[in-house]
Formats: structure tokens, C-alpha cells, sequence
């Protein structure tokens, strides 16, 4: 059942862009686009959220990502392959570095919490000082290619290719989130974020653990990075680093469910569409309407839904399967 | 080579920050430090705070101390309501929660503000006189919300150990569970105490906007911040976070005027990544 509908449902992304859909095409492009970039990123992060490891600093590595491969581009004329090599490499450090002392220290819990928001805010603050090179709160622009679409420089003018890549790289994503949540590796960071001394005690390797999946968090969550900046190819350290990015990619997460594979993904769609759809009806005249109703649901969310939507209906409707069918004895 | 008059003045400001930042800790300190519950949304209380003093002062023509005594009641009255219509549901649920359902009350209000008051920056013209000490420059008002605030912190220190109140809401956040076996009511002194942490809020919202421009984001320019002071004082600690305002506003401020204003406060996010580390139950935690 779930493999009918699933299959349908990448039947559908498949055939969007040849949709008959007038000039609506390029608008809904780039949502999706949006929405598949920042799913990317979300279940990034939800890899290490949902065992306790609440970072509210994941746009530190999406800032490194993006900056480290427009920089490159820019100033050096690396193609942004090699630029997200050494974005994702700058990032799994960086995890490194920070996340070592972290689990050896044990920071748990909301400290983890705040040590990632600091994080979060030195890497917006970095890129704002380094004007010359980073044009500080104004943003850079990628330079553009010499073509209208050059697969060196990843920049095409035709959304689709966009639309497709945005695509690949989050089925890549789910998928590497699928073979996490069906290996030993998340038994041992559940018991881990259930309690550290007893998973230690049967002879878990708790920093080990820890560590390897919040390196795995932070370079997926770079590549989401440069993607965004090759897309948009426009970077600002509003929108890729610091509290703000790093709340909004959290916040869309635990909507749709940070437990559930496709979580990430409706909690991302939701929260674009809404911004989307108050922006197209009501304009520039309700600016934060979106952001008001969100947070709202949100609270409602955690407080009555602590799975996430999506995560609540799997639920309901396992549920109500269990209640018709006797459940074996 | 700095002017060592630059210098002494960037010190002298940074005291003044100091004490501002003890301010803001004061309150959060009471919750998040002794009570134990996150309030992600502290500081953007206090800006709903000021909103009210402006409000009060600017189209009302309220006198400032008048107003300043409303946005303490509101301060009231807005933490209570955070504890029972947020809080108390997911009070047993993981602590990570609570950050969460606050963080979502947050982007409530910083959006509701920008939409209801867009993003201007407004201020309440104070004529307050500027004072001049050999040379250097200060600011009346901030002197005033300097001496408020260790004058709130004594009376804060006071409240927590000489009272019954004060002695209950410390054994609450010892054991919430041993606390209802001593057939006390746990969920009055959390009532309490958020009710208290709320007037901070409103008190540092009246010292704050005589000095500041209020606007929707002010939360997250000081919220991250104020956080970190209250952690790297060591919870709960009010002699602690004190003296982490002081530290944390001297390297904002003579960092600020040495390297650049981003410098100056990424050497005190360092600073508070590393001392998590070395001593993470505060500066002033005895070794053990």
C-alpha cells in the first residue's frame, strides 16, 4: 500500500515540469525547487534530532557550505564540484572539531543546544566581518557563467535541470535516511539518547556514535548548502547562517515529524506553501502572517502532536488498522 | 595604535552593557537557571514589554515610571500565561520540548510584531542628562538601569533565600516529585516563580527602552546572548551570571572597538563554546 502510493507520488515529481501548466510553470518550479533543497536539509538535520541531538546551529554548515563554494568560484574559478568537496570536507571538520568535545564532555540536552547556537551565530558573525571577501550582510552573488547552462559551473538557466538535481539529491538524502533508521546504528543512538551511562555500560562506543552521525549531518546539510547557493546563486548570511535559519530548519522538521522518513519532507512543503500562499493572496500586506500561523501550529504542534503531523497520522492510521485486524496473539 | 582614552571609554561602556545584560539574565536566570524549564522566548517577553512602555509613554502620554509599573504587571501576567498555556501540558515530556514549544511561541511573537508594528525602530526620547568623566562619555540612563539592576539582583537573592517562597521554589527544582510527597503544590510555586521571572522581564523592558529602540527582531539581538550568560554564571547562580555580564560585555565592548563590532562578539561566543568545555557548571562552580 504505502509502496503504491509512494511510487505514485515519484511518478507525479517525475512528470511536474512537462505538466501543461501555462505560465504557471517557472513559479511552480522554483517552489518545488525550494521545498526539495530545504527537505534535503531538513532531513539532514533530523538525522541527528531525532535521537536527542537538538542542533540550533545547522546553519552554521549550511553558511560554511555555501559560502565556501560561491567563494571558491569566485575568487579562484574552482568549479562548484570541487568547491562542494571541499565544502562538505569543511563542514564533516568542523562537526569534528566541535562535536569531539561536545560528547566527551557530555553536553547534553539544551546545553547541546546552546553550544550549536553559539556556533551557529560565530559563523554568521565570521561572514559579516570578512567583508572584503564575503560582501557582509549584503550577500555575493555567484558569478555567472560564460554560458546559459554550463554543467562546470552548475549554472543553468533552464529550471528543470535545477528541478531534477533538487530531486536526485534528496531521494539521495532520504535513502541514506532509510538505511540509518534500519541499522544498528540507530538502536545504539536511541539507547544512547535514552540514557548515556547505561548505553555505555553494555558497551556502546557513545562518542563514537554521536560523533559519526552528527559529521554525517553536517556535510549533507553543506552540500544542501551549495546547492542553494548554485540555484539561487545568490548567498547572504541572513539566510544561510545564524538563529533564524537554524530555527526554520528545525521548526519545519518537528511539524511534519522528525521520527518518520517522509517527515522532514511534509513539514518543509507545508511551511513553503503557506509562506507562499499568504504571499501570493494577501501580498505585501500581511509581511510575518506566515511566520505568525506557523509558529502558532507549532506550539500546538509539540504540544498535542509531539510526532509531527505526518508522524500523527501514520500513527492514527496504524491504529486504526491494528483495531481491524486482531493483532496476532 | 588605539587612543587609551578609546579604551577606557569602551571599558566604562562595557560595564554599563554589563549591567543591562545582568538585567535581561535576572528573570531567565529565576527560570531557566533555578526552575529548570526553557524559555527560548525570554527576551522577546521583554520586548513585548517594551512595545507596552512605548505604547504607554508615546501615544498615551503616560509618565515613564507609570508605564515602567504596567509593563512589570504585564510582564506578570504574560509569564503566567507562558506556564500554563505552554509549559505546564509538556512539563513531564523531554526538556528539548520545551525548547521547542517556546521557540515556536517565538516566531509567534517576533512575527506578530512585525506584523502588527512592522520592523521601525522606535524609541521613548528620554532628556536624560549625559555625563562626562574625564573626558569619556556615559549615559545617565544607563547608569540608572545599572544601579536598578544590582539593587533587583540583591532583592532577587534575598527573595530565593529568606523566604518560603523562595526556599520552595528551589526545592521544586531540586526533585518536582519529592516536592508533592511533602504534600506541597508544586504547580502554585511554578505559577509563582514564572509570575516573578515575567516582572524581571517587564523591569528590564522599562530600564531597557529609555536606552534602546524596541523593534521585532530586539529578541534576537540580545536573547542568544542573555542565554549564555545564564549558563556561563552556572544556573541558578545570580552572583554567577552577574559576573558573566560583566565579563561577557567587556569582551563585546573593547573588543568591539580593538577588531570590529562582529569580532568583538565572536570572541565572546568563543569564549562561551570553550568554557562549556572547561568548567561547564560556570565560572563559579567549585571543582568536584
Amino acid at each position: 500500500m504505502t509502496r503504491v502510493i509512494g511510487g505514485a507520488l515519484l511518478g507525479l515529481i517525475a512528470v511536474v515540469p512537462f505538466l501543461p501548466m501555462g505560465g504557471m510553470r517557472q513559479y511552480v518550479l522554483h517552489v518545488l525547487v525550494q521545498i526539495f533543497i530545504w527537505a534535503f536539509i531538513g532531513g539532514a538535520w533530523s538525522l541527528m534530532g531525532r535521537f536527542g541531538l537538538v542542533s540550533l546551529g545547522h546553519g552554521a554548515f549550511l553558511g560554511l557550505g555555501a559560502y565556501t563554494s560561491t567563494l571558491l568560484w569566485n575568487f579562484f574559478g574552482f568549479t562548484p564540484w570541487v568547491g562542494a568537496i571541499v565544502a562538505v570536507a569543511g563542514a564533516a571538520l568542523m562537526a569534528l572539531v566541535l562535536g569531539y568535545p561536545c560528547f566527551r564532555f557530555q553536553v547534553v540536552g539544551h546545553y547541546f543546544a546552546l553550544v550549536t547556537l553559539a556556533v551557529g551565530e560565530v559563523v554568521r558573525l565570521l561572514i559579516i566581518a570578512e567583508r572584503d571577501w564575503t560582501g557582509g550582510s549584503l550577500g555575493v552573488t555567484l558569478r555567472p557563467a560564460a554560458t546559459d547552462a554550463s554543467l562546470a559551473a552548475i549554472q543553468f538557466a533552464d529550471k528543470r535541470v535545477f528541478y531534477y538535481g533538487a530531486v536526485g539529491v534528496w531521494l539521495a538524502g532520504l535513502y541514506i535516511w532509510h538505511r540509518i533508521d534500519r541499522s544498528m546504528t540507530r538502536a545504539a543512538l536511541e539507547a544512547i539518547g535514552e540514557d548515556e551511562t547505561a548505553a555505555a555500560s553494555v558497551g556502546i562506543h557513545v562518542t563514537r556514535f554521536k560523533l559519526g552521525i552528527t559529521v554525517l549531518s553536517a556535510a549533507l546539510t553543506a552540500l544542501g548548502g551549495v546547492l542553494y547557493a548554485q540555484y539561487f546563486t545568490y548567498v547572504n548570511p541572513e539566510t544561510l547562517a545564524g538563529i533564524g535559519v537554524s530555527l526554520r530548519i528545525v521548526f519545519a522538521v518537528v511539524l511534519g515529524g522528525m521520527y518518520s522518513l517522509p517527515g522532514a519532507t511534509v513539514g518543509t512543503a507545508l511551511t513553503i506553501a503557506l509562506s507562499e500562499y499568504l504571499r501570493v493572496v494577501f501580498g505585501l500586506k500581511l509581511i510575518g502572517m506566515a511566520e505568525t500561523i506557523y509558529g502558532l501550529v507549532l506550539v500546538l504542534c509539540i504540544i498535542f502532536l509531539p510526532l509531527g503531523i505526518y508522524g500523527s497520522i501514520r500513527d492514527a492510521l496504524r491504529r486504526r488498522a491494528a483495531a481491524v485486524r486482531p493483532a496476532p496473539a | 595604535m588605539i587612543d587609551p582614552i578609546f579604551l577606557a571609554e569602551a571599558a566604562l561602556n562595557g560595564i554599563l552593557l554589563g549591567g543591562v545584560l545582568a538585567l535581561l539574565a535576572l528573570g531567565l536566570n529565576l527560570i531557566f537557571g533555578v526552575l529548570d524549564v526553557v524559555w527560548i522566548v525570554y527576551v522577546d517577553l521583554v520586548m513585548l514589554c517594551m512595545y507596552a512602555v512605548y505604547f504607554l509613554v508615546a501615544s498615551y502620554g503616560w509618565p515613564v515610571w507609570l508605564a515602567g509599573l504596567a509593563a512589570i504587571g504585564l510582564g506578570g501576567l504574560l509569564g503566567v500565561a507562558v506556564h500554563v498555556l505552554i509549559i505546564s501540558p509538556i512539563l513531564t515530556s523531554a526538556p528539548i520540548n520545551q525548547l521547542l514549544a517556546t521557540g515556536g511561541l517565538l516566531f509567534f511573537i517576533q512575527s506578530f510584531a512585525t506584523f502588527l508594528w512592522t520592523t521601525d525602530h522606535r524609541t521613548v526620547r528620554l532628556t536624560l542628562p549625559i555625563i562626562e568623566v574625564g573626558g569619556m562619555f556615559l549615559s545617565f540612563a544607563r547608569l540608572i538601569a545599572f544601579v536598578i539592576s544590582i539593587l533587583a539582583m540583591i532583592g532577587l537573592y534575598l527573595f530565593l533565600t529568606r523566604t518560603f517562597m523562595g526556599t520552595a521554589i528551589r526545592a521544586v527544582a531540586q526533585d518536582r516529585d519529592a516536592m508533592r510527597l511533602m504534600g506541597a503544590n508544586p504547580q502554585r510555586v511554578y505559577i509563582v516563580t514564572s509570575a516573578v521571572g515575567g516582572a524581571m522581564a517587564g523591569l528590564a523592558a522599562a530600564l531597557l527602552i529609555i536606552q534602546y529602540s524596541v523593534h521585532p527582531y530586539f529578541g534576537a539581538a540580545f536573547g542568544p546572548l542573555t542565554f549564555m550568560i545564564c549558563v556561563l554564571g552556572g544556573l541558578g547562580n545570580m552572583v554567577g551570571a552577574f559576573v558573566a555580564s560583566f565579563i561577557m560585555s567587556e569582551i563585546i565592548s573593547v573588543g568591539g572597538v580593538v577588531l570590529s563590532t562582529e569580532m568583538g562578539y565572536v570572541i565572546a561566543f568563543v569564549i562561551f563554546i570553550v568554557m562549556m568545555f572547561v568548567k561547564p557548571g560556570g565560572i563559579l562552580a567549585r571543582r568536584d
